[in-house]
């Protein structure tokens, strides 16, 4: 078992009067892909910037890689990878420029950056072009070239996918996923949920500054206990009743369609009753709660209890 | 050290490529050539050096022009960067900020110091090109006149990241940048002279003037050039030097002061802000 890669302990952050962040405390194991999932002004950034050390904490530790990250001749930020929130350059310079000019500052060879910039899909030409002409899409591959700079072991990329189309938005994934199976951690914030699903090992949801879950989907599906949608078409011959099943309380949606909303714990049961006359089931539709869902759950569970 | 360096490079290649380089080359050139040019025709041959006319007159050109030139390059250096974004990354980078600091002030220092050397460096050039005998020491005392318009402009870069770390919105620094100029260059003369006038006559004491002059680096910068020698009787700022405890070397030194102290504040400031 590896030592993790980040820590966060007991994190506070205050600007005046406004606390950013809460007693905030997770770790990151090497490896993992985690997204960072909130509001806008929920914190995320926030923790990133203290993650990078760009701001030391009021409260609490940050350690990364074993070292304070604001502290000492930043060596530790040789081995980051930043991708901010809505990236910019220096309108002037070209993408090579550009690029050229981090790789130094981070002492990485520079005899590989055709190949950098096929990795996010910015082509030569574009390359030799000054930042000024890029759309949002290309500025944003500029930016997640140079957080690739000299192959980091943590990766923070904050809101990457804001403003890609779709077919970027596979491609930056598909990318993402090579990275993590070489070993990278990634953490990754967004407010899209639904995006995020099956491309993260674990999701820590933050709220008004304060980390209100985190875990595996598997994990917070879990906890929120939130119902699985099973909706049953019968077959012509069977009665127009609804299917039989105890405690079910089926709702007719159309003519012959049937929906209940069951616990995690009932399902396979139902589901086998439902079943239990395969003649008589035209068609059956087992849907899980959205990660949007699940969102919205700790969300909402977090308002009650204020 | 060399992270100094990176970003030196990059501000004169952004120079370079903004135009900022060869405006301000340009610029310089034409004016010190029309003022060689012009500005020499009234006073004939009569046995004055030509090249110390232009030294006058470039040096009245410098305080009014050097010092908005280098406002303009240094007020946007922090907060340009802050508002457009691009220093949240840069210094995500293994780079320290007094670094980031540096390396621009080494850049903007050699926009402004080709742009000085090459702009009258073309006024002496062409002078000696038509055939004006230009002696030795009146050489000296042009690369003199390079050599502190250059450190002038390095007081008000300095200033202007002052400006520039302070504020929060770009168009505040330029605001600010423009009031620093307009005192400096303008009001506090005029206001040393209103006093002195206020003064009926009656001789200021000698530290005194020597504080005031050394207070404002424009005035430094005037004493230093235009206070002695063939300079000191055409332009009659001979009268004020002769009653000052002033001389060169103390003038530099106030220039040279004028430099750190406020590249001093702006690391501090910059160092304390929060991103």
């Amino acid at each position: 078992m590896t030592a993790p890669t980040v820590t966060l302990s007991g994190v506070a952050k205050r600007y005046g009067r406004i606390e950013a962040v809460k007693n905030v405390s997770f770790e990151l194991e090497q490896g993992q892909t985690v997204a960072l999932v909130g509001h806008n002004g929920a914190g995320k950034t926030t923790l990133i910037k203290l993650m990078l050390g760009l701001i030391r904490p009021t409260q609490g530790t940050v350690q990364v890689l074993g070292e304070d990250p604001a502290r000492g001749d930043f060596a530790v930020r040789q081995r980051l990878g930043y991708l901010p929130e809505s990236v910019s350059f220096h309108m002037a310079l070209t993408g090579r420029e550009t690029l050229a000019f981090y790789a130094r500052l981070k002492r990485v060879d520079m005899s590989d950056m055709e190949g950098l910039f096929e990795r996010v899909g910015l082509a030569p030409a574009a390359a030799d072009r000054p930042v000024r002409t890029y759309s949002k899409g290309m500025r944003q591959r500029l930016g997640l070239a140079q957080a690739l700079l000299g192959a980091p072991r943590i990766l923070l990329l904050d809101e990457p996918t804001s403003g890609l189309d779709p077919a970027l938005r596979r491609n930056f994934y598909e990318l993402v996923s090579g990275l993590r199976s070489a070993g990278t951690t990634i953490l990754l914030s967004s407010h899209a949920l639904t995006e995020l699903e099956d491309r993260t090992d674990r999701v820590i949801i933050v709220n008004e500054g304060v980390a209100i879950a985190d875990g595996t989907l598997e994990k917070l599906r879990g906890i929120a206990r939130l119902p699985t949608r099973i909706s049953v078409t019968l077959a012509d011959g069977a009665g127009i009743t609804a299917p039989s099943g105890g405690q079910v309380a089926w709702k007719a949606i159309r003519d012959r369609t049937f929906e209940a909303e069951v616990a995690p714990e009932n399902k396979i049961s139902i589901l086998r009753d439902v079943t239990a006359d395969p003649a008589a089931v035209a068609a059956l539709h087992v849907v899980e709660p959205t990660l949007d869902e699940l969102y919205a759950h700790f969300l909402g569970g977090r308002g009650m209890t204020r | 050290m060399n992270n100094i360096l990176i970003v030196a490079r990059k501000e004169i290649q952004e120079g370079l490529r903004n135009r900022w380089v060869l405006a301000t080359t340009l610029l310089l050139a034409a004016l010190a050539l029309t003022l060689s040019f012009l500005g020499s025709a009234p006073t004939g041959n009569v046995g004055v050096n030509q090249l110390d006319v232009v030294i006058v007159s470039l040096s009245s050109l410098t305080i009014f022009l050097v010092p908005l030139i280098a406002l303009l390059l240094a007020h946007d250096a922090i907060v340009g960067e802050v508002e457009r974004g691009t220093m949240l990354l840069l210094i995500s980078y293994p780079i320290s900020r007094r670094q980031i600091v540096f390396g621009k002030f080494l850049g903007h220092l050699a926009i402004l110091a080709f742009a000085t050397l090459f702009g009258y460096g073309t006024a002496a050039a062409a002078l000696a090109m038509t055939g004006t005998e230009i002696g030795l020491a009146s050489w000296w005392a042009f690369l003199a006149m390079i050599a502190s318009s250059i450190l002038l402009g390095m007081v008000f870069i300095a200033i202007g990241y002052v400006t520039s770390a302070l504020s929060s919105e770009r168009s505040t620094a330029g605001g600010i940048a423009i009031g620093v100029w307009l005192f400096f260059v303008l009001i506090y003369d005029m206001a040393l002279l209103g006093a002195l006038v206020a003064a009926e006559g009656r001789p200021l004491p000698s530290g005194l003037l020597d504080v005031l002059l050394v207070l404002n680096p424009t005035d430094a910068y005037r004493l230093l050039n235009l206070g002695s020698g063939e300079a000191g009787a055409l332009s009659g700022l001979g009268g004020i030097a002769g009653h000052t405890g002033l001389n060169g070397p103390m003038l530099v030194a106030a220039l040279v002061a004028w430099i750190a102290a406020p590249l001093a504040l702006a690391l501090r400031i910059f160092s304390r802000r929060e991103l």
